[in-house]
């Protein structure tokens, strides 16, 4: 028998094959005819004036087609990068979106600033030209410190941002939660860094522009997540033209994670440069480059507070953070740190007070932007360090506390004190299963054994909550968003009955074509390898928003069963007439049309064929058989669950061993278990990292940025990480046809949180992120100091 | 230029480069094999890893120039006459791919150390992956496929 290809089988990928035989065709792969080669001149300062910019020696440099500066682009009236999401803060004002151009006019804001684009026969050529380029810079003092770009004397970043205030912001009941903490038995207080990190997706950004005479059409060849809101944002707000003379290929993209969804400046100048020399023009990033160009994640400063009441009974949250913008607005960053975060920070509890506030700040570093998880990861962060401590401080077993405030399964959809309202959970069910696989009850003869070896051991909890399935549009239009987050599909038969699937969400590794292939096959009764997936080119698939805030499957996959639907609805007209039958008789099941009762039945290929070769056809119906499918959702999906860490530190030398990782979530109803666990472990993966080993650091006089390779920054490889225990549980969502809630975020976001408690249950302090052997072998040095006290 | 001559995936091939042209840019650029990937400049990542007689290294910091009369496969090179190597079935059933851009050189690493140290344990093969990053898997499945790998390669 064949194996299962259905819902909810562990169907090996579609894809592989061509990426383990090196087949696979990623944006650098691509080579255009008669193609020249882009290199950026970027600022070596953080913070400088321009005075001056002398081409003339580069001009004639072997090789160059043109080199182009900032005025160049002024000159053509090309728009700067935008930020699509305006949060309105306190005082009802907008946040501040100062000018941000593709490439710097009269000043630089943070080093790799884009300064001039060199255009010439090879990349060498190019390369060589830009260091032939004289620029008279007047360095100006830089502040990279999210923190200290708020005191006053700091260095000014935009005229348009006095201050380098993008925005102070709030949610929540202040007086409430005022109210709840006067009268609390309880407060548990609480400093927090969330630490920079930089996404470095392991294939670099690549962009190629091409111009076609004959058609009058750009085309963009970009590793990107999204290819029609970057093509939408070119068009609409850079350069003024329609979208149907702009096409958008994001092809086999090497993961993004957040880093591949946001419109860049170099994308943007290979587009306009196309034109300029008459060749296509192809841009790929080095890894430094990536290092200083990418949006970079997260960069918090919090403190925050929970009271409770003498049982352990959470009353209210509060918290205020500092979240770093770096030196631009990217186009979602705005979101990042106010929705996405505060609206969180309830958890899984029922917390009934909270009040957030966020100033979001320019500094002279990378603009920070949505990394996986995105604003989530931050608040799950804040709740669940804050909650262990609380354990800790009322001697209370953290598992205790948590069950204690966990919002009950019954009390389904539930309304938060933040504006969300959860669809479904069952938050204890989770925790349980996690327990049991951890087997918790063992861990104080495990803790001892460790002792008995010098070592200490720890086991930390994260109780996480998510809001996926990125959103209802008038949701998120009333939060300040600039687009519809909706998702498309297009289901084409073709005659002979086999079927082209276009999805407007972008697989760069999530494996979109046999998931997607999976649910169509399942809903269709077509054979799996009959059913292909299109994705990632503008020029084929309907308009579609794209991949992240982990949305293809229940807003995508949504869109995909609503044009399955159609389908059926229409085979059902043509089966009744092949049948003739009425149409109210016909059943449908996995590919069979049956006229009830009967053993009368057509299946899915003769009613396609049908519709194609329409002789004996219903005379009201259209022939062909393809559907579009839009769908927009009713509400966010609440992936949650419980992830577990244990480790042993050595207070020796201040080296953490990850010993056991325990992960159960909720995902809903899963389509292909493999690469759902897939996703977790991938997630789980830079959540350890975060915690453990990663962190961009810049100069704090200079604004240099000291982690801009892969041996400053340190990436979690295999010798780093455990093997993970996995499992789920499936509280299935009410409000999408699948019943999902997506799974791509879920171990970033529960990670940090899970293993720093562990640590810190381990040395008996409160340390911050990435918990580096430096950082833990001091730690672990007062503790020693304190007991000897005692 | 220099007239470079390599045996790669078992064709004698010719190309005239500069001389500061990397084996990687060779295999890409001239020769369009661009199962090779390059996901670093430090030599940190091993998205370039390529067998030279035999062996793994990264073509990102090899010159074209050294390997001037070597034998070269690539990933493009490994399966035979259309059957994938047993690392390659063994990649893709335990699902040790998501984005695929390490994959190339991670299979090829993973080739070597296993032809290289029989009866790899779980440890070993973490270690053995020190010259290879991947951002996507956590590297939890791909350890399962090496380790799945070394058995049906008879290691
Ligand atoms: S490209 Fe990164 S090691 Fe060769
Ligand atoms: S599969 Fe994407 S980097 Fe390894």
């Amino acid at each position: 028998m064949n194996a299962p290809t259905g819902i909810g089988a562990s169907v090996r990928r579609k894809e592989d094959y061509r990426f383990i035989t090196g087949q696979g065709t990623y944006t650098d792969d691509i080579n255009r005819p008669g193609q020249a080669y882009a290199y950026f001149l970027r600022s070596p300062h953080a913070h400088a004036k321009i005075k001056s910019i002398d081409i003339s020696a580069a001009k004639s440099s072997p090789g160059v087609l043109g080199i182009f500066t900032g005025a160049d682009l002024a000159a053509d009236k090309v728009g700067g990068l935008i930020c699509g999401w305006t949060v309105t803060g306190k005082d009802g004002t907008p946040h501040k979106a100062p000018p941000h151009p593709v490439i710097a006019l009269d000043t630089v804001r943070c080093v790799g600033d884009q300064v001039a684009l060199v255009v010439a026969e090879t990349r060498e050529q190019a390369r060589d030209a830009a260091e032939k380029i004289n620029v008279d810079y007047q360095a100006l003092p830089a502040v990279v410190d999210p923190a200290a770009t708020l005191k006053s004397g700091a260095p000014q970043l935009h005229a348009e941002a006095p201050g380098n205030l993008c925005y102070d912001w709030d949610f929540g009941d202040k007086a409430a939660t005022e109210a709840a903490f006067s009268k609390a038995a309880h407060t548990v207080k609480l400093d927090l860094v969330n630490n920079r990190l930089s996404p470095n997706a392991m294939e670099p950004r690549v962009a190629i522009g091409e111009y076609d005479r004959a058609t009058d059409t750009l085309t963009c060849y970009s590793t990107s997540q999204n290819p029609h809101v970057l093509r939408l944002i070119m068009c609409a707000f850079i350069f003024g033209m329609p979208e149907h003379k702009m096409r958008v290929v994001a092809p086999d993209v090497g993961g993004g994670f957040g880093s591949k969804i946001f419109c860049y400046a170099e994308e943007v100048a290979c587009v306009w440069a196309t034109r300029k020399v008459g060749r296509p023009v192809k841009w790929t990033s080095d890894r430094t480059e990536a290092f200083l160009t990418d949006a970079h994640g997260r960069d918090h400063v919090t403190h925050a507070e929970l009271a409770l009441d003498k049982d352990g009974k959470f009353l209210a949250l509060k918290c205020s953070t500092i979240a770093n913008m770096g030196a631009y607005l990217s186009t979602f960053a705005s979101s990042v740190p106010s929705y996405l975060y505060a609206l969180l920070l309830a958890g899984q509890y029922t917390t009934p007070a909270i009040y957030a506030e966020v100033k979001a700040v320019f500094t002279n570093t990378t603009p920070v932007d949505a990394y996986r998880g995105a604003g989530r990861p931050e608040a799950t962060y804040v709740v669940e360090r804050l909650v262990e401590l609380a354990a800790r401080q009322l001697k209370m077993d953290p598992v205790e506390i948590r069950k204690k405030n966990f919002i009950p399964p019954n009390a389904f959809p539930y309304q938060t004190p933040v504006a969300v309202a959860y669809d479904s959970g069952q938050y204890a069910l989770s925790m349980d299963e996690a327990l049991k696989l951890v087997d918790y009850k063992g861990f104080a003869a495990r803790r001892a054994a460790s002792e008995a070896k010098g070592k200490l051991r720890g086991i930390g909890f994260a109780a996480y909550i998510e809001a996926c399935g990125i959103a209802p549009s008038s949701v998120v239009g009333s939060l300040g968003a600039g687009v519809g987050l909706w998702e498309s599909a297009s289901i084409r038969f073709n005659p002979t009955g086999s079927v082209s699937v276009f999805t407007g969400s972008h697989s760069h590794g999530q494996g979109h074509e046999t998931t997607f292939a999976q649910v169509v096959s399942d809903k269709m009764g077509v054979p799996i390898d009959q059913v292909e997936i299109v994705h990632g080119d503008t020029q084929r698939v309907p308009m579609g928003m794209g991949t992240y805030g982990s949305r293809s499957l229940a807003v995508g996959g949504s869109a995909i069963v609503r044009a399955c639907d159609k389908l059926i609805a229409k085979g059902k007209k043509i089966a009744a007439h092949l049948l003739e039958a009425a149409v109210e008789d016909i059943e449908y099941d996995k590919g069979t049309f049956k006229v009830a009762g009967t053993d009368k039945s057509v299946n899915m290929q003769q009613v396609c064929f049908t519709a194609y070769v329409p002789h004996k056809y219903p005379a009201d119906l259209e022939p062909g058989f393809e559907e579009n499918g839009f769908y927009d959702p009713s509400n966010f999906t609440y992936p949650a669950g419980t992830h577990i860490a244990e480790v042993e530190v050595d207070p020796g030398t201040g080296h953490v061993t990850v010993a056991k990782w325990v992960a159960v979530d909720d995902f809903g109803k899963v389509v292909n278990p493999m690469i759902v666990e897939g996703q977790v472990h991938g997630g789980v993966a830079q959540g350890v990292g975060q915690a453990l080993l990663e962190q961009v650091i810049y100069d704090k006089q200079s604004g240099q940025l000291l982690t801009g390779s892969m041996m400053d920054y340190c990436l979690p490889r295999a010798e780093d990480l455990p093997s993970y225990t996995v499992a789920t549980t499936e509280t299935p969502c009410p409000h999408n046809p699948l019943g999902v809630k997506g799974c791509g975020e879920a171990g970033a976001i529960a990670a940090p949180a899970a293993l720093m408690n562990a640590i810190t249950d381990a040395l008996g302090v409160e340390i911050d992120m990435p918990a580096t052997p430096e950082k833990v072998w001091r730690a672990a040095q007062t503790r020693v100091t304190r007991q000897a006290a005692e | 230029m220099a007239t470079v001559s390599i045996t790669v995936n078992g064709n004698k091939v010719s190309r005239d480069v500069e001389p500061r042209t990397l084996l990687v840019q060779y295999l890409r650029e001239h020769l369009g094999l661009t199962g090779t990937h390059v996901g670093c400049d430090t030599s940190q990542c091993g998205a370039c890893v390529v067998h030279i007689d035999g062996a793994s290294v990264k073509s990102c910091t090899t010159l074209a120039m050294q390997c001037e009369g070597a034998s070269v496969t690539t990933i493009e090179g490994l399966a035979k006459d259309g059957k994938l190597h047993p690392m390659q079935e063994a990649f893709r059933e335990h699902h040790a791919l998501q984005c695929g851009f390490c994959t190339p050189g991670m299979i090829m690493s993973a080739v070597d150390l296993v032809e290289k140290n029989p009866g790899l344990t779980e440890d070993d093969i973490r270690h053995g992956l020190e010259g290879n990053l991947c951002r996507c898997t956590g590297y939890h499945n791909i350890v399962k496929a090496i380790a799945a790998a070394s058995k049906t390669m008879g290691r």
